[in-house]
């Protein structure tokens, strides 16, 4: 039997559903009802249905039919896919007494309008059920229920590779979805072939999980030869991986307590205390199933900072997007539209991260054809822990402790999966890689964790490759032997490759010594989470697992780790245009800024942040969206505990279009970006760290290689010159689409820099609007003619317009002489000069603080350069008359450009703009 | 001065307990938080404590509602304790998903529907205390803290009788940021001691929390608010 319950008045959902079918191109769909509806597998008598009724139906809100209906389309939930609804649904059921029965949730859809019945299961396919997760019916649907009752397949195969030959093995790695080249099958093949025996087919899968790309970085650890455009050697490049390392080796910066090891970069800027910071990315799982994929990216990178031993305090995220008026029909075979991406990726981060009870604090979003079929989603995670020792690590006869979530089918093989390129069949044939989370049992465990220090040797998180990766990276060096059918599963049923690969979230694995194992015990009971002992580590250097009496893997841990053979990769090296550019024509100043204003990648985001709860804790000190109206974007962001003076800003840097034409100069505008975000809040420029966020198009091919590299070097060469060290950072390669055309589709080169720095003074920062009249705006810093991957060039096209900004020789001095102007009081405003240049920060500042303002003297004697140039390392600053002639006696590069008033107008030389205006063009309420 | 002890109430979920917890000390509370597996086996801890908070945050996920999970356990294992502690006039407070909680327990009147924005909000209000019943509003100044939610939206069949019971306790001055009925932010029962609103008061206890408060335009703390409920509490 089933319940349907629908809203009294109109469903929340029922006007985002109108519009994504309108974008979709069904424009004669004039409204779409949207029901819940939950499903019993067995009969309830009478006097429980009513009682049912009153516990699933709130008589103010909603209304309840057990009625079957005969129209409309309905969706439910795929075998195997968790259904945290439904379990709710039993726990109510047992908390008022009623009879355990199972129960399985699915949603009742009714199309009105004159739609076909063709149309009616295109919106079914395409809006309503997400095929990944979910299947359509007309109604009324049968519900798949769990089988309670199911008996797991002990079996395990084994796998014939020893004597195959090079195109065996291949096949054999594509049917099984390896993603191994024939190098590391001959490495696989070559020890089988010592150990004397096939390997079985858990062993392999987790060496294709734990070679993957991305757990193992086999590209950033290559050893890459360069090659001229004819194919001539014309030398080696350091594996890019080192060169990362080696950077933050001789920045040598004192503050750095670990960085490139383990799950996160560790800081300390106070004496006692560490932050742990890193960033991830999540952009496979998000393109096939963008709620469920953004969700788990954010619960990950969650996950990551535990598994540091950190406790976790705020969340970031980056998004890039296809443009969302993309229209229906350029819309690549088997790709969601870009709106339905968006609108799924931003409620997925939005979830995780209000449930969770953690400020999302600093963002981008972007949006470029480039991202139509491939969406990006980064996730960054900061957490706070008081310096102790460093963990021991698993110490022989500590057990192997797995806590949190159960194991089920989720997300099976997703490291393999995303290191794979995407096709018109990847939503279909990648189902089981889809992940779901759970962000209230991932609290319960953070919860858990608080109370368990001094119980645990080592710690890391369950990611990608589940348990195979956990335990095996754990075991490195000292052993394990775990039985996986001691697993508390979702359901029963899988077999021993499944639980031991398996990527179900919200779990970490500890070393716990027995002596502690009851204590830790306790505290998971306290707060009910689960927490089981899978085995022990063992000290004799061999990872093996069991099913019951079974063995099923038994693997040298150096072979696991140190066994794959060094990948050799060729790289052609760009050649960007680095010459003098005369700047473009720009006819009417006033009409560019205010389409500047409303292009997406720099119209506000308010719509966006808003779905996040950036105010839990009480210690965003700037938030995102600051001003008079709280509608301006702040440059960064400043976190500072509530019984704290001091605190730590978080600024991004991102440029993609820049990365399109120079991706060594996008490297150093994108680490300005960064540096100077979190400059212009008040933190101190002596103590920030960087993370690295690599998002790029498949690296076999030389020329996407030379551009990754160039972009490393660039990396590299910019935190010295900003003394600014990388801690942590990761790379997402084979962001590409290979279209039914037979066409190959890249990501643009997308680096995303995430600075973090020390704020000494957290009553000591500085936001972008403007505070009064008569003070005084400056310019600092020099403008040139950099229009390559401008958003002035991105808005006309007009190509070869200049460079992309050049490097700063020495940007150090004037971030430093600024800091000192913002902790001594002397700066009222400040803002970073990015997309769109001058005039677009000018505006901001304007729109941010609803004041005018008059511009008298332009810094370029150009004035498209002076307006819409995008060089680096420039601020605009306001100050008060009285602290004009410090600050420019102090801060190098500084040139006065105009005055605060309130006239209501922004005034350049010539020409001049209401901020009414402004406004309009800025948050898209122009009529 | 004595500081009455308050018993924070957390459900698997719930996120602004320490919050809470923060401003209740501010305020001159010896807060302590309880855990709902805690109160279920021992529901005798109430019996010590002058005040009760219900903490905001996302009890069971916000599964079948808002809050309703949570008000289940409340109803059928201590129901008889929670109308006792109010029954002897001792302060209680539910913040966001600690409002949802008690209108969906009986004990504060009407319910909470999805905002009509459709989504999750999170941005600044501005609160002001009509003249009610209600020992937590009594005398306030106007407040400005964070709203952080997505099932704000407050219903009731006869909101003009709810106000000349005096049950109003406060309304969103200025916007009404999610559709509330007759703007109401926060409902007292018929008494006057139980306090249920959406805003979060507790994220705005010092100074330098104000998003303006750099431009010199920061209104009033939310910390008020707790001190009166503090002040009842001790002077009762």
């Amino acid at each position: 039997m089933r319940l349907t319950i629908r809203s009294k008045g109109e469903d929340p959902r029922a006007g985002a559903l109108l519009a994504d079918a309108h974008a979709l191109g069904l424009t004669h769909v004039t409204a779409i009802d949207v029901a819940d509806v939950v499903f019993f597998a067995d009969e309830l008598h009478g006097d429980h249905v009513a009682e049912l009724e009153t516990v699933l139906v709130d008589p103010l809100l909603q209304t309840g039919s057990w009625s079957v209906p005969l129209e409309g389309i309905e969706t439910s939930l795929l075998p195997g896919v968790t259904d945290p609804a439904a379990t709710a649904v039993q726990l109510a059921m047992a908390t008022v007494g009623l009879p355990d029965v199972p129960v399985a949730t699915g949603k009742h859809y009714v199309v009105h309008g004159p739609v076909s019945a063709v149309e009616q299961q295109s919106l079914a396919r395409r809006l309503l059920a997400n095929q990944v997760i979910e299947r359509w019916a007309h109604a009324p649907i049968e519900p798949h229920f769990i089988d309670a009752h199911a008996t797991a397949d002990r079996t395990v195969d084994h796998v014939a590779i020893r004597d195959l030959d090079d195109d065996a093995l291949m096949a054999l790695s594509r049917e099984r979805g390896l993603s191994l080249d024939l190098a590391e099958l001959h490495a696989i093949a070559e020890h089988y072939r010592g150990v004397g025996r096939e390997p079985t087919d858990v062993e392999l899968e987790t060496l294709a999980q734990t070679w993957s790309e991305h757990c193992s970085h086999k590209t950033f650890r290559a050893r890459i030869t360069a090659v001229d455009d004819d194919g001539t050697e014309v030398g080696e490049i350091t594996p890019l991986l080192r060169q990362l390392r080696d950077s933050t080796d001789a920045i040598n910066a004192p503050y750095v307590v670990s960085s490139f090891v383990g799950n996160a970069g560790i800081v300390s800027w106070v004496p006692g205390i560490t932050l742990a910071v890193k960033a991830e990315t999540h952009n496979h799982p998000s393109a096939i199933e963008p709620f469920g994929g953004s969700n788990t990216g954010v619960g990950g990178v969650i996950r990551d900072v535990m598994g540091a031993a950190h406790h976790p305090i705020a969340v970031t995220d980056i998004l890039c997007f296809g443009p969302t008026d993309l229209p229906a029909d350029q819309l690549p075979e088997g790709v969601l539209h870009p709106r339905l991406i968006e609108s799924g990726v931003i409620a997925g981060v939005a979830d995780y991260g209000n449930k969770i009870g953690l400020p999302n604090i600093a963002g981008a979003v972007l949006y470029d054809p480039g991202y139509v079929a491939n969406p990006l989603v980064y996730a960054g995670c900061i957490g706070v822990a008081s310096a102790a020792e460093p963990l021991p690590g698993p110490q022989p006869g500590d057990l192997v402790v797995v806590m949190g979530g159960r194991t089920g089918r989720d997300g099976l093989r997703g490291a393999t999966f995303s290191s794979a390129t995407m096709d018109a069949t990847t939503g279909d044939v990648a189902g089981a890689s889809v992940q779901i989370g759970d962000p209230i049992v991932e609290k319960l465990v953070i919860d858990a964790m608080a109370e368990c220090h001094g119980l645990y040797t080592a710690v890391t998180d369950c990611g990608a490759g589940g348990l195979s990766s956990a335990v095996g990276e754990m075991a490195e060096g000292v052993g394990a032997e775990v039985d996986v059918t001691l697993a508390p599963l979702k359901y029963p049923g899988l077999r021993p490759w499944e639980i031991w690969l398996s990527e179900a979230q919200e779990r970490m694995v500890f070393a716990v010594p027995p002596a502690q194992w009851p204590a830790m015990l306790a505290v998971c009971a306290r707060h009910g989470v689960e927490a089981t002992s899978l085995g022990t580590f063992t000290g004799d250097g061999v990872l093996r697992v069991r099913a019951g009496d079974l063995n099923v893997l038994e693997l040298d841990t150096h072979f696991l780790h140190d066994g794959r053979p060094q990948r050799s990769m060729v790289a052609t090296l760009p050649h960007p245009f680095r010459g003098l550019g005369t700047p473009p024509i720009c006819a009417d100043p006033a009409a560019t800024l205010r389409e500047l204003l409303a292009h997406p990648n720099i119209a506000s985001k308010e719509r966006v942040v808003r779905r996040y709860d950036h105010e839990i804790r009480g210690a965003t000190v700037v938030r995102p969206l600051v001003g008079a109206e709280h509608d301006g974007h702040a440059d960064g962001v400043v976190v500072a505990e509530p019984s704290d003076t001091h605190g730590f800003a978080v600024g991004i840097g991102v440029n993609p279009w820049f990365g399109l034409h120079d991706p060594e100069r996008m490297a150093h505008a994108v680490v300005d970006e960064a540096v100077r975000n979190v400059v212009a809040v008040g933190a101190d420029p002596d103590r920030a760290v960087l993370l690295d966020n690599f998002s790029w198009g498949d690296p076999r091919r030389p020329s996407t290689l030379g551009e990754l590299a160039m972009a490393v070097q660039g990396c590299c060469h910019a935190a010295h010159r900003y003394g600014a060290p990388f801690v942590s950072g990761k790379d997402s390669l084979n962001n590409e689409y290979l279209g039914s055309d037979g066409q190959r589709h890249a990501v643009p080169p997308t680096l995303v820099i995430t600075a973090m720095a020390h704020v000494p003074d957290a009553d000591c920062t500085v936001t972008p609007d403007l505070r009064a009249a008569g003070n005084v705006l400056l310019q600092v810093g020099h403008t040139s003619v950099d229009f390559a991957g401008s958003h002035f060039e991105l808005l006309y096209g007009t190509e070869g317009h200049g460079t992309v900004p050049a490097p700063l020789l020495d940007p150090l001095t004037r971030y430093r002489a600024l800091h000192v102007a913002i902790r001594e009081g002397r700066v009222q405003s400040c803002h970073d000069l990015s997309e769109g240049g001058l005039a677009v920060a000018v505006a901001e500042m304007a729109i941010a603080g609803r004041l005018g303002v008059r511009i008298g003297s332009l810094p370029h004697a150009n004035p498209t350069a002076a307006l819409f140039s995008e060089t680096n390392g420039r601020f605009v600053v306001e100050v008060t008359p009285a602290d004009l002639e410090w600050f420019v006696q102090n801060v190098p590069d500084t040139s006065v450009i105009g005055t605060v008033t309130d006239d209501g107008m922004v005034t350049f030389p010539g020409w001049s703009v209401s901020v009414a205006d402004l406004v309009d063009a800025f948050t898209g309420s122009a009529s | 001065m004595t500081r009455p002890q308050a018993i924070v109430l957390a459900a698997p979920g719930t996120n602004r307990d320490h919050d809470v917890s923060f401003a209740l000390g501010l305020a001159g509370a010896e807060p302590r938080i309880v855990l709902l597996a805690e109160l279920l086996a021992n529901p005798a801890v109430l019996r010590d404590a002058q005040m009760l908070v219900v903490a905001g945050g996302f009890s069971y996920a916000d599964a079948l509602g808002a809050g309703r999970m949570w008000s289940l356990e409340l109803a059928h294992n201590v129901g008889d304790a929670l109308t006792g502690f109010v029954a002897e006039g001792k302060p209680v407070i539910g913040i966001c998903n600690g409002f949802q909680v008690l209108t969906r327990t009986g004990l504060l009147p009407g319910a909470l529907g999805h905002n009509q924005s459709g989504s999750f909000q999170c941005e600044w209000v501005r609160l002001e205390a009509p003249a009610s019943r209600c020992v937590w509003t009594r005398d306030l100044p106007s407040l400005e803290c964070p709203i952080a939610h997505g099932e704000g939206r407050y219903v009731h069949p006869d909101p003009d009788a709810l106000a000349a019971a005096g049950q109003v306790a406060l309304r969103y001055e200025g916007h009404n940021p999610n559709g509330s009925l007759d703007d109401i932010a926060g409902v007292c029962d018929e008494s006057g001691v139980v306090l249920g609103l959406m805003p979060h008061p507790e994220n705005h206890v010092l100074p330098r929390q104000h998003p303006r408060r750099a431009r010199g335009t920061a209104g009033g703390l939310g910390l008020t608010l707790f001190e009166r409920g503090v002040a009842y509490a001790r002077e009762r």
